[in-house]
Formats: C-alpha cells, structure tokens, sequence
C-alpha cells in the first residue's frame, strides 16, 4: 500500500491544477476560438489578451489599484500590531484577555454585514473610492489575525532578552526597534504574508468601497461579462495574471513553509 | 512566562484597538441603529421596535437561505476535513518532493477569491468548459446553471477545491510535530495502521484539527463572493446562501431595517455556535 | 532469551561514503551473552543510538549481519524480533489508560483478555504502578510515564532482549536513582538481555555488568567496569571514564621503550618493536601517581580538596598532570617527585593501546 502512497497527493495535485490550466488555456486564445471550438490547448496561440491588459489602463490600473491598497494594509495592519501583540505577551493589564477575546471574534463576523454599514460610513467621510478606505476596512480582519500570530512568535522569545537590554540601559524603543524584532523577523514574515493573502483575495468589501479611481481588479473583472460582452479570452488573461502575485510570494515563502513545518510549529 | 501587571500596556494596544473599533464599533452601530427602525429616504427614521427580528426569523425566505446554508457547511465539513487529513497523511514528510507539494497545494489559496468564483464558472460550463464538456461526454445532463443538483455539486467541488488544501496544511503541521520515537514505539508494539491512526496521530493533531475546523466552519458560513460568481445564488434562489441573501437585500433591495436585523442574528449564530465549539474545545483539553 | 552477535556492521546515513566521517558505524563486532546487563557508553554522536536501532531492527544496517543465538535476523521487523525498547522521553498512548498502554502489544498479538489482565496486573504490581492502573496514562509524572513504557517492553513474556536509549534523560534527578535502582533490581528479577545505552558514565558502570564504549562510530573497548578502568585499550576510554580522567601526556618510543620527561619509564604494556605510530602517548590515572623521592621532577601547582581525596594539578617537562592522593598525605612544596605504578602505566600508539 505506501508504494502507491505517492498518488494521492499527485491525483490531488493534478486536480488543483486542472482549472488553472484551463483558465491559461484560454487566455491564449481569441473569444471566438473560445466559444466555436472546444480544445485542450490553444489551435491558434495568441498574446492579444495579454497586449490589451498591459496597454488598456482599465485594466492594469486595477491590478496596480490591488496592490496598492493590498501593500498599504499589510503594512498598516502589522506596524499596528507589533506593539499590540508585544503588549499581550509581556504585561497584564485591565481587560486583557477579554480585550483578546475581542480582537479574535471580529474574524468571525460576516463581511457581508459589514457592506452596507461600511459602504455608508465610508462615504459620509469622504473616503468612498479611496484606496486608504479599503485597506482600513480589510484592517478589521487583519489586525486580529496578525496580533494573534505575532503574540506566538513574541512568547516564544524568553523575557531575559529585554531585561538584558534593560540592564544595559537601552531605550525601550532603542531596544525593540534594535533588538527584538530582528528576533521575529520569521513571525512578521508570516504575518505580513497572511495579511497580504486575505487582503487581495477579499473582494466583497473592496469592490463595494469603491468605484473609479480604486477600483480593484476584481471589480474590472466583471464589468467584462456584462458591458462588452462576453470576452473571456480576456477575462481568462486578466485571471490568470492575478495568480501571479500569490504565485511569486509562495515561492519566496517556500522554504520557510517546508522548515516551518520540519521544526513542528504551527 | 511571567507577565508583569502594567497599565500603560494600553498605550501598546492603542492602535490597534482604535483601528479595529474604528471599524467595528462602527458598523455595528449603525446595523443596530437600523434595525429598530424604519426608513423611507431622506433620512428620516421611524422607530419599529422589534419588527424587523420577528420578520426576518419568521420569514420563509430567511429560513430557506439558513437552511441551506447549514447544509451547505455540513456537506463541506464533511467532506474536507477527512479528505485533508487522507492527503495529509499520504504526503512525504522529508525529501525533495516536500516544498514542491506544498507549494503547488498553496495554490488555490492565493486564488482572489472572485477568479475562483469566475473560474469555475467557466470551467463547469457544458460548452466551453473541460469539466462541463467532459461531464456531458460520459451521457450525463449537465448544466450548472439550470439545474440546482448540478449547481449544488458544482458549488461544493468548487469550494472542495479551494479550500480543502487549508486542513491539508495544517494537519500535515500536525502531523509533522509528532517525534519519531511514537512511530518506533509503535512498530515494536506490533499497532496496526489504523491503531497508529487512532491512537497516535489523530490525537496529537488535536490542536490543529480543531484550528481548521473552526475555520473551515466560520469561512464556509459566511461565504459570498466564490457562489455569487459561479451561480448568482441561483437556478433560481437554490444556491442563496446567507451572505449572498443578505447582501442582495441591503446593497440590492436596500431593505435597510430588515438587512440589518438579519445581519444581527446572522452574527450572533456565528458567534454562538463558535463559542459552543470553543468551549467544548477548552473542556476537551482540560480533561487532558 | 538470546545470544547476540553482530557481525562486521557498518552503517552510514548517505548514499555514498568518501571517508571515515561518513560512517556513522565502522566494523563492529561484538558479542552478548544471554541475560547480562550490558551499556553502550559513549558521548553525543558516536553512534550508540544507530547500534541500538540497528540491534531493534528500526534501522536495517549498510553493511554487516546481525545474529540471535544462530539465527540471521537482519532483515526482521522489530516486531518478529521480539525486542522491546525505551525512548529518551516516555512514549506512551496519551488517551488510553495505564491498564491500556500495558494491555496494547498484548492486544495486538491477539492474546485472551484473561491473560493480558493477569499479565499486565503482574507487571504493573513489578513496576509500583497497580495504584494508577485505572487512570489516563497521561496524567502520571514523567517516571511514571518511563514506567509505562518499560511495562509495555516486560509484558510480553517472550521478549528477547530490552533497549534502553538514554531512558533517565527527563527524569529528575532525585527519581533517577530511584529508577535506577529499580532497573538493577527488574534485571536480577527477569534475567533478561538488558542494553542500557547512555553517556553518562556512572549510569553505565553502576547498571552493567559489561560496558562497551564506543568513539566515533566504533568499538573502542569492552569490559567490565574494572577492566575498563584499570587497563584502558584506547586514549578515548582513558579519558571518558573516571573522574578526573586518565593523564595522556605525549612520550617517545625508543627500542620499545618508552621515554617521557627525559627518562625511561616502566611501561605495562610491551610493544611491537616494528610498528611505527605517527602519534605516541603515554597514560596513566591521577590514582595511580604518587610521590616519591626520586623519578619525575615536578612542580606543585594546586591542591584541590575534594572532600574524600585530594586532586594535585602538577606539571613536569613532558606536560600538566592530575594526581589523586590521600588526605592523609602531605603535599611537597616547591619541586617534587612523582612516580607512575607501573602496573597501570601504558603507552598508546595512535590512541590504541600499544601491543599487549
């Protein structure tokens, strides 16, 4: 039986890739290949999806509109809670573990209730079609989701590192900026790639803050199927090249995910 | 560790604090706010009391997408946790294969999730699509978007496929944490695949078992973007989900007092039958 | 019961050898008795936990044969080995009880629930663990939990031989000679094959009644505890066992003779005219120095009491030496003289003790 052990994660494997081979597949071909003819790879190979992605600005803006808010709540959401997660670990302090408790259940709320309220809040500030806007939003989940992985790593650092750095008369911002985060600099790598992940797979709350001038890739998405048609080759182009991203930060992150795993932390 | 007692830790908290209930405080507010009340435009609100909660919670239609949301979330639990904890344990602990396994299972995961919805859409299409050709190649009908079974199944395998790589992960962290000597041990004691299993491995991926299946509980309950793309919560309303329901009654219908109400109660469902599990969890422990 | 035989075991982590370092055991052979009470000795990384798996069948070796009385048992699994072994950290089966852990090889071997109750009340009764019997095994301290472990080895009556690997690492200190206790006592009890592996000396030479000590990969000496002290095969066992350990000090062979700080010194062992060593030394222990009117000149650099005995750091021509001599013995100032029991004075040639 562990000959054969091997194909169970290949058939898996081969099963994840399926519909992404699909979707490149067809962002290699015109719609009208698409539609008239039914083939495993492209009869005619074409680039023009691709062309028109790269040169239409509709369309590459929503890419760069994604990262831009994508990268400026990974960064908001972790410098947030550095501190936070510093805190939880060292002191107690009135409320904490409630506080904690607290941080924990906003991952749990719905993001749909939170559409129309934020589409309404949002917007009586001024901060509709932002990209600031979503970035805060998505902070809602984030920020607990990166407090509660940074307090692992922190926890694991044994307190005798500040007290040391305390004997030796360091500053406490001397000594945290110094010193200790280049400790965890394995845990804020983990946080900030799942801060980044759930930021750019979240599309209810970005598309529904915004219109125009921040629009993310998703929104532009599905004004393909309705406006001009059905253009799937494009549609398919445009897919297939937000799974770039994600593509490239896993493998920067591999080795760190396969050592993570042989060291037995979770 | 010893924690010291500091007051001023709340300085360290503050941002924090602030940018979550920034965003929380807030809608929750304005969700409340709407719920008792009642209003035709212009800002003008009427107070209702109680009105929207009896509706929604004797509404039909709020039934329906409860119901079909618990199934929803059942068959999927169902279905991925063993499904994860097999691939799990068919996987190579050392070797070359390692990275490249769990980089190509990360996959799906870094998939926005409206490429996923969209993907599928058109994978399971009967025409154009590999799975909807091939479907209807073996003689069987299939078309998603006419049919609720197919949209059903079509819905589950999409999210099976999506997902499903997250208990992966995590069992196999699991996994990875139990030392040799438990397997050695249990060679020499003559244990049967099954009673290591059993006795050994699931155990000790307690943890991380109960981690992902309270994700996988909460991400499923609350799902909306991956379905509204595929189906549109249709044929029909079949595959309505909660979110998908209350969303087209507040950004669609613009229903504010009773899409508030309903937000409420879908909130508190979530929360109780977390904190049930999270319970259960903790009690699980302590006995241990 | 066996009589195990190992013959010419090599075994190495990689796929290729290029040298002596890549061999994480070279050349053993080595032969137990049935029912002693062996240790494997040695520091970190010599390969003791490789033999002992290899012995286990955990491992299945590079090269060479492993023998059970006559029989080749090479290639057999641990289970039709009937071999039980005990890990550094206690393995047990966190949601069964005691009664359980015990009852689980027995279980599996299909024995009647009659049985395995009468058995697995014997042994808890050996082992002081019948007051626990009915409580989940994950709730008793960390000798406990050793307890069960060993219990899971003793409770199948037709075991071979049990292995220890390094068993008292977690224990506390104050339990450890309780346990140790309890281990010399089980063996005289069960008089089965016993191999304590471990690298603490005083464990090895209180438990067995053979010590095998091994370096790098090989099998340096084996001996009793008497033996090993008192006439050392290799500079390593000098060094390893006794406290302080045995003075190696470099010396010339000259006609067979050997010649340290200037003089010829009476030598126990006779070597080899002919052999030529790259490296030669000589050694003795701290015990066997003593003052003496004529003989080495040394230089007294420091008493240190030691309560039972006094340890002298001296220092000659040919290097630093330790001494152990009585309290009663009064301790010359300024030069001195010091003399080796030529009974216990050996010179090694390459670290391996010289001809005969």
């Amino acid at each position: 039986m562990s000959k054969y052990k091997w194909l169970v994660p290949t058939i898996y494997i081969i099963f994840l890739m399926l519909p992404i081979y699909w979707l490149l597949n067809m962002s290699f071909k015109t719609t009208t290949e698409i539609i008239n003819t039914y083939s495993l790879w492209p009869q005619q190979f074409t680039l023009d999806n691709y062309k028109k992605i790269f040169t239409d600005s509709t369309w590459y803006n929503g890419y760069l509109n994604s990262i831009y808010y994508v990268v400026m709540n990974t960064l908001i959401s972790v410098s947030a809670a550095l501190p936070a997660a510093y805190a939880f670990s060292r002191y107690k302090f009135l409320g904490d573990k409630h506080l904690f408790f607290w941080l924990l259940t906003n991952r749990m709320a719905p993001p749909a209730i939170f559409a129309l309220p934020f589409f309404q809040f949002y917007s009586s500030i001024n901060l509709f079609d932002t990209h600031i806007a979503v970035a805060l939003s998505h902070c809602l989940f984030n920020i607990p989701l990166a407090v509660w992985i940074l307090e692992g790593f922190i926890s694991a650092v044994p307190k005798e590192l500040d007290e040391t750095a305390y004997v030796d008369g360091y500053s406490f911002w001397r000594f945290f900026l110094k010193i200790f985060i280049p400790t965890i600099t394995a845990g804020i790598g983990i946080a900030m790639f799942f801060c980044f992940m759930f930021s750019w797979v979240e599309l209810l709350l970005a598309k529904t803050l915004t219109a125009v001038a921040a629009k993310p890739i998703a929104a532009t998405m599905t004004r393909t199927v309705s406006t001009s048609g059905y253009e799937l080759g494009l549609l398919a182009a445009a897919g297939s090249l937000t799974i770039v991203p994600g593509a490239f930060v896993i493998y920067f992150v591999r080795n760190y995910i396969a050592k993570g795993f042989a060291l037995g932390r979770v | 560790m010893r924690k010291t007692v500091n007051q001023k830790a709340w300085f360290f908290v503050l941002p924090v604090f602030v940018l979550v209930a920034f965003n929380a405080a807030i809608p929750l507010m304005t969700v409340i706010n709407y719920s008792f009340q009642e209003t035709f435009g212009d800002n003008v609100f009427f107070w209702e009391g109680t009105r929207w909660f009896k509706q929604i919670l004797q509404s039909d239609r709020f039934h329906g997408a409860l119901g079909r949301q618990f199934l929803f979330t059942f068959i999927i639990l169902i279905i991925q946790v063993p499904l994860g904890i097999a691939i799990a344990l068919s996987m190579p602990k050392k070797g070359m294969g390692v990275s490249v396994c769990l980089v190509l299972m990360s996959m799906p995961l870094l998939i926005p999730w409206n490429v996923v919805g969209a993907m599928w859409n058109i994978f399971a299409l009967p025409e154009i699509g590999f799975l909807g050709h091939s479907i209807n190649a073996l003689g069987i009908d299939y078309n998603y978007t006419q049919q609720p079974l197919a949209a059903w199944f079509t819905t589950i395998l999409m999210d099976v496929w999506h997902w499903t790589s997250l208990v992966v992960l995590l069992s196999y962290a699991g996994l990875c944490a139990i030392p040799d000597a438990y397997y050695q041990a249990a060679k020499i004691d003559g244990a049967s695949r099954w009673s290591i299993f059993r006795h050994i491995e699931l155990p000790k991926m307690n943890k991380v078992l109960t981690i992902a299946i309270l994700l996988r509980f909460m991400d499923s309950f609350m799902i909306y973007t991956e379905p509204f793309v595929l189906t549109g919560g249709g044929p029909g309303n079949t595959t309505a989900f909660l979110s998908i329901d209350l969303v087209k009654m507040a950004l669609g219908q613009f229903d504010l007092g009773p899409a508030a109400a309903m937000s409420l109660i879908y909130f508190f469902i979530v929360l109780l039958i977390c904190w049930v599990f999270y319970n259960l969890m903790m009690r699980h422990e302590e006995q241990s | 019961m066996s009589k195990i035989s190992l013959n010419n075991l090599s075994h190495s982590y990689l796929d290729q050898q290029n040298n002596d370092q890549d061999w994480a055991l070279r050349d053993i052979d080595l032969e137990w008795s049935n029912g002693g009470a062996y240790a494997l000795l040695g520091p970190s990384g010599c390969g003791k936990t490789t033999l002992l798996n290899i012995i286990s069948g955990l491992l299945r070796p590079t090269k060479g044969e492993v023998f059970f009385d006559e029989k080749k048992i090479t290639h057999l699994s641990p289970v039709e080995r009937n071999i039980a072994q005990i890990f550094q950290f206690p393995v047990i089966y966190d949601t069964m009880t005691v009664f359980d852990n015990l009852a689980f090889p027995l279980r599996n071997r299909g024995f009647s629930e009659d049985k395995i109750k009468a058995r697995v009340k014997e042994i808890a009764e050996m082992l002081d663990l019948s007051q626990t019997l009915y409580n989940r095994a994950s709730g008793l301290t960390a000798d406990g939990k050793q307890k069960i472990s060993l219990g899971r080895g003793l409770v199948r009556s037709d075991v071979n031989v049990i292995m220890f690997d390094e068993p008292l690492t977690v224990i506390d200190p104050h339990l450890k000679w309780i346990l140790k206790s309890k281990l010399k006592e089980l063996h005289q009890e069960i008089n089965r094959t016993m191999i304590y592996v471990t690298h603490d000396q005083t464990e090895a030479l209180t438990f067995a009644d053979q010590v095998v000590v091994m370096h790098e990969g090989q099998l340096v000496q084996k001996g009793t505890p008497v033996e090993l002290f008192e006439k050392p095969k290799h500079t390593f066992v000098g060094h390893f066992i006794g406290s302080p350990g045995m003075n190696i000090l470099s010396c010339e062979l000259i006609n067979g003779k050997a010649n340290f700080s200037g003089a010829a010194i009476e030598i126990e062992n006779k070597p080899i005219s002919h052999k030529t060593y790259s490296k030669t030394q000589i050694g003795i222990r701290p015990e066997f120095v003593s003052f003496s009117n004529t003989g080495i000149a040394v230089k007294v650099l420091k008493v240190n009491d030691a309560g039972r005995h006094k340890i002298i750091d001296i220092e000659c021509d040919g290097g630093k030496l330790k001494m152990i001599s009585s309290v009663a013995t009064t301790i010359p100032s300024g030069t001195a003289y010091v003399k080796f029991n030529s009974k216990y004075t050996y010179v090694y040639g390459d670290d391996w003790i010289v001809g005969k």
